[in-house]
């Protein structure tokens, strides 16, 4: 009935957006399951059943296999990207919830929220190498990029912890806002910026000196602020823009990452949760938990160009080849 | 006797024209209305009135980018019926007896009148979608050339209503009753303040209103127009309650068989 109103128009229309050669896997957290989206079409192309409470989710340096957090099968699963098939499973500690991988691939850092501590992961065995102990309920992870220090959240003991990664211990422990979420390291290493979730604030840290040295919060007219609960982050390469999820609020914020001001909020699905770039930093996918879809958005243009519904839930999300 | 219809549609639509530079209060209001519905009604209903992706819209929206195409077609309805109401004051008047003195046929005049009134509908919409982009309502560019033939048609079936409208009316005063018995009720059941679906959430009966309402027909194609989609089946619906209203209206005008005549026009 609703049909496209001239070629022309949609020609053009595909010029001004133009299509990614790239695939996007969500994890969902309660459909069990990872949907593989394609980037050109944004269609769902397959959903891969990989075990309970799928969580944290990412791609191997090499982009060959997907691991994904199953959370209550208390295991991290392989997913080999050329099959879309589980095909291992790698021992992860109790109730792993997010991961990072160091830099060659060869080690996983798996955050174990029920047992407080950090579980290191031999990936090529598929063994445990060892636990750092932690605060009470560790859930961000974030490794710097030479991989030298590894950060964890611990969300009652509201600290960022940082862990030095070749003698596993803590080496440093910051005070942030009430039960931080999430961390990442800025791509220069220098910073690494924590959400708080309760405390509704992002903490950016020096890395080094391991000190607060912002605190950014968030204000959005026409919505309440007990609704504003920051989870996911990411900072773009260029060290320029900051994107930080908020949860119920439905709202991504933009943050100018020098001057550490908002500059906008995009409209997104409900609980919004984790964001993945693409390889180029063009696009940003975010995950909607309650409106279970994922919204694409036009980094350049910091737009919300479309949401694309997935499986359940929808919790994690990575972006690969 | 080309050239007379030709002169004949130049000298009303300069007229309305004239009218409409001369009146600038008009102007304004016609901008005003839709402007306070966007800053201050949809600012207030924002949080509450949560938008879902439906087409034509590919992702979430705020509800200020939800209510603009009903925004413009509120404009569009309230032109249609400013005209209605310019008719009965020419009547009133006696400026209408020099065009109907006129020796090309009635229905020619009426369908002038319409376009004329459209032309100027167009104009006010545009200016409104304008100030709406910079209140970061910003459609894709292409949407801006679509909604063109829409405005055109959705204009047309509005003014064709309020002349028909006219006919019935035989004086200013009881132009109240066209706020009340037209305007309200053909704006507030249709698809322009919230989507259908939301409707039929509490109402099912409400919502087939809504849907059949030929104002939500004008809202919807203007809708899909700006978001560089065709709605088939709006336009259908515009075009078969245009052809209604206007066939309605010639009728009505007609001297031989209106309801004008017969009733006794005043002075």
């Amino acid at each position: 009935m609703r049909t496209g109103l001239l070629p022309a128009v949609t020609v053009l229309l595909a010029l001004a957006m133009p299509a990614a050669a790239e695939t996007i896997y969500v994890s969902n957290e309660k459909g069990n399951s990872v949907s593989v989206v394609d980037g050109q079409s944004l269609n769902v192309t397959k959903t891969i059943p990989v075990g309970k409470r799928p969580r944290g989710i990412l791609l191997s340096p090499d982009g060959k296999w997907l691991y994904v957090c199953v959370s209550d099968d208390h295991t991290i699963k392989v997913v080999d990207v050329a099959k879309q098939q589980v095909v291992r499973t790698l021992a992860s500690g109790p109730d792993p919830e997010q991961f990072v991988i160091s830099p060659d691939g060869s080690l996983i850092y798996a955050a174990n929220e029920d047992d407080n501590t950090v579980t290191i992961v031999d990936v090529a065995k598929g063994t445990a190498l060892g636990k750092v102990k932690v605060g009470v309920e560790p859930e961000g992870m974030a490794i710097s990029p030479d991989g030298k220090t590894v950060v964890v959240t611990s969300e009652t003991t509201s600290m960022v912890h940082f862990i030095d990664a070749t003698g596993r211990n803590i080496v440093g422990n910051v005070l942030v806002d009430n039960r931080p979420r999430a961390a990442i390291f800025t791509a220069d290493g220098k910073q690494v910026w924590a959400t708080a979730e309760i405390g509704a604030s992002v903490s950016v840290i020096d890395a080094a000196a391991r000190k607060v040295i912002k605190r950014i919060t968030f204000d959005i007219p026409g919505v309440r602020r007990d609704q504003i609960q920051p989870v996911g982050v990411r900072v773009s390469r260029d060290g320029k823009l900051a994107f930080v999820a908020l949860g119920p609020a439905n709202r991504v914020a933009v943050i100018d990452a020098h001057s550490f001001e908002v500059k906008s909020y995009l409209l997104v699905g409900q609980r919004v949760w984790q964001l993945a770039f693409n390889a180029d930093e063009t696009r940003l996918y975010t995950t909607n938990g309650v409106s279970n879809d994922i919204s694409v958005i036009d980094v350049p243009a910091l737009k919300v160009v479309k949401s694309v519904t997935v499986g359940q839930a929808p919790w994690g999300v990575a972006v690969g080849p | 006797m080309i050239a007379a219809y030709l002169h004949c549609l130049r000298g009303i639509i300069v007229r309305e024209g004239l009218r409409f530079v001369h009146q600038r209060e008009r102007f304004v209001s016609a901008l005003v209305r839709p402007l306070v519905w966007l800053f201050i009604f949809a600012a207030g209903f924002r949080a509450v009135l949560g938008v879902s992706v439906m087409p034509p819209y590919d992702t979430y929206v705020l509800y200020e980018v939800y209510i603009v195409p009903g925004l413009v077609a509120m404009i569009q309805l309230f032109n249609g019926m400013q005209s209605s109401l310019s008719i009965v004051y020419d009547r009133e008047m006696g400026s209408m007896k020099t065009l109907l003195i006129s020796p090309l046929p009635r229905w020619y005049l009426l369908v002038c009148k319409l376009l004329a009134g459209v032309t100027v509908s167009v104009l006010q919409a545009y200016v409104f979608l304008a100030v709406a982009w910079f209140w970061g309502v910003q459609p894709p560019l292409l949407g801006y050339l679509a909604v063109l033939p829409a405005l055109i048609l959705s204009g047309l079936m509005l003014g064709a209503l309020g002349l028909l409208l006219s006919s019935f009316i035989k004086q200013l005063e009881n132009f109240a009753g066209v706020m009340n018995f037209v305007i309200f009720p053909m704006f507030f059941a249709s698809s322009a303040l919230y989507p259908l679906w939301r409707v039929r959430e509490s109402s099912p009966l409400l919502a087939d209103i809504c849907a059949v309402n030929p104002f939500t027909q004008a809202v919807e194609l203007i809708r899909f127009a700006l978001y560089g989609q065709f709605d088939l089946v709006a336009c259908l619906g515009l075009a078969g309650y245009l052809v209604l209203f206007l066939a309605c209206a010639i009728i009505g005008y007609d001297p031989a068989r209106g309801l004008m005549e017969r009733r006794g026009a005043p002075g």
